[in-house]
């Protein structure tokens, strides 16, 4: 769908379009995070072969979890808000989709061109620790309250780190629009220096490891997974959960990787935009969402590559990881790169 | 309708279709699904033993004064951002003032890693 075919369509046509596309960006990303990371390269770290049955190489593995998932019974706890329970995993994957309005997949194939872009995806990601809160005091039990508070106190711990490392790219970018942070990267130039543009991944390393940290933490995958801690707290606010309304947890979590690690695509290494090639923009809003599904999975690698590797931080860890290191680090950063912006 | 209208119209459309998406697909497993309620199943996990007490049970909130932090935190980020944005207009007048705002609450956190609110008690 190139410019000239988008402008000639009513709003209603184009919110169609949208909607399908955001259906494919949600799904398609999380589903190959779940088959190709959770299943596959998880199992070959560990020496063995992962699913094998359902389809070649166990590529069907998905369809029947869903399958299975849909045909178990939805229970609900003794004592348990029933509306707020019920509620619960809605809230957590609703804020997941809305997460994706703001990433841009092609120069014209984006889903809301709001000139607060990133600031906006950080707020509705913020959303999603209601839902858990939710999740956790409504099932009346004392390991999902236990969760549950645990769940908030990390997210809001690694909130911060996460948004003072995409200060460091605002700075940089001189705007807050998503599309205009891939514009700033495609035509930026590091030190008179502009054949493959300024992806941010290079002036911006150390925001870049802070995003990354904060990220895994925000996804609550390990080393940072004590609120679902199964040896500690079962499954965390999860613990109640049973049938379909488990599986939206689920699928909530990894569709969430794909949304951060679409944003991290955006803000670090370049967005939908290939370095140093300059296609029209009719091909581009083909290839587009091929780089950037690309960029998505190179990040989600190395957010499974660790989650694989390292055991579990205690909480008191995590907590004093969050405010003694990671913040001072990225206030830092934000000093030296709007200094550094201001002298060249 | 303007541009910017209809940019957030299309985000209440995705809240719109998140919610009937995840409706329809439990609708969908409430026709599959069983329904054979017993008092046993539905009594909450607790290792295995009967539940002592309510679900409800007083906890120490350990990251209460964290929090408080975080609200700290998030406000300044919040100031930050639009100075951000305008960073290479202000130059170095701007640069000055935040250098000073910034350092302000980065006391903040140093007061509070000082009287030892960031040890875990």
């Amino acid at each position: 769908m190139s410019a000239v075919v988008l402008a000639d369509l009513a709003y209603w046509q184009v919110s169609i379009l949208r909607v399908l596309g955001l259906l494919a960006a949600v799904l398609l990303p999380a589903g190959t995070i779940v088959y190709l990371f959770l299943f596959k390269m998880m199992s070959f770290m560990q020496s063995r072969l992962g699913p094998m049955e359902a389809g070649p190489y166990g590529s069907m593995q998905l369809l029947a979890e869903v399958g299975k998932w849909l045909q178990k019974e939805d229970l609900f706890p003794n004592g348990a808000d029933r509306r707020v329970f019920a509620w619960a995993p809605i809230v957590v994957v609703a804020s997941t989709f809305i997460m994706y309005t703001v990433v841009p997949f092609g120069p014209d194939a984006w889903f809301a061109d709001i000139p607060t872009g990133i600031y906006f995806a950080l707020a509705v990601s913020s959303v999603s620790v209601i839902g858990i809160l939710m999740a956790g005091w409504a099932s009346a039990n004392k390991y999902s309250l236990m969760g549950g508070l645990r769940s908030a106190g990390q997210l809001i711990a690694y909130e911060l780190p996460l948004v003072l490392a995409v200060l460091g790219v605002v700075i940089q970018a001189g705007t807050m629009n998503m599309q205009g942070i891939v514009e700033a990267q495609r035509n930026g130039e590091m030190f008179g220096v502009g054949f493959i543009g300024n992806p941010y991944i290079i002036t911006q390393f150390v925001g870049f490891a802070v995003f990354m940290i904060a990220m895994q933490a925000e996804l609550t995958q390990p080393p940072f997974d004590m609120p679902v801690a199964e040896s500690e707290l079962v499954a965390g606010y999860m613990t109640e959960y049973s049938g379909f309304r488990f599986l939206l947890f689920f699928i909530g979590e990894y569709a969430t990787a794909g949304a951060f690690s679409a944003i991290a695509a955006v803000l670090f290494l370049g967005g939908w935009a290939l370095p140093g090639i300059g296609f029209d923009a009719d091909i581009m809003n083909l290839l587009g969402p091929l780089v950037m599904l690309t960029k998505m999975m190179l990040i989600v690698f190395l957010v499974m590559w660790f989650r694989f590797t390292y055991p579990r931080f205690r909480e008191d860890q995590l907590q004093i990881f969050a405010w003694k290191y990671l913040i001072p680090v990225s206030l830092v950063n934000i000093a030296v790169t709007a200094v550094l912006k201001v002298a060249f | 309708m303007s541009d910017f209208l209809r940019s957030y119209l299309t985000v209440g459309i995705f809240v719109g279709v998140a919610v009937t998406i995840v409706s329809a697909l439990l609708g969908v497993s409430a026709l599959l699904r069983p329904n054979k309620p017993s008092p046993q199943k539905s009594i909450v996990y607790e290792s295995g033993v009967d539940p002592v007490g309510t679900g409800w049970s007083q906890s120490q909130v350990r990251y209460y004064i964290f929090a408080l932090l975080f609200v700290m935190f998030d406000v300044e980020a919040v100031f930050i951002f639009p100075w951000a944005v305008r960073l290479e207009a202000y130059g170095l007048f701007g640069l000055v003032e935040m250098g000073i705002f910034i350092f302000v609450l980065f006391l903040g956190l140093v007061y509070a890693w000082r009287k030892g609110v960031l040890r875990w008690v």
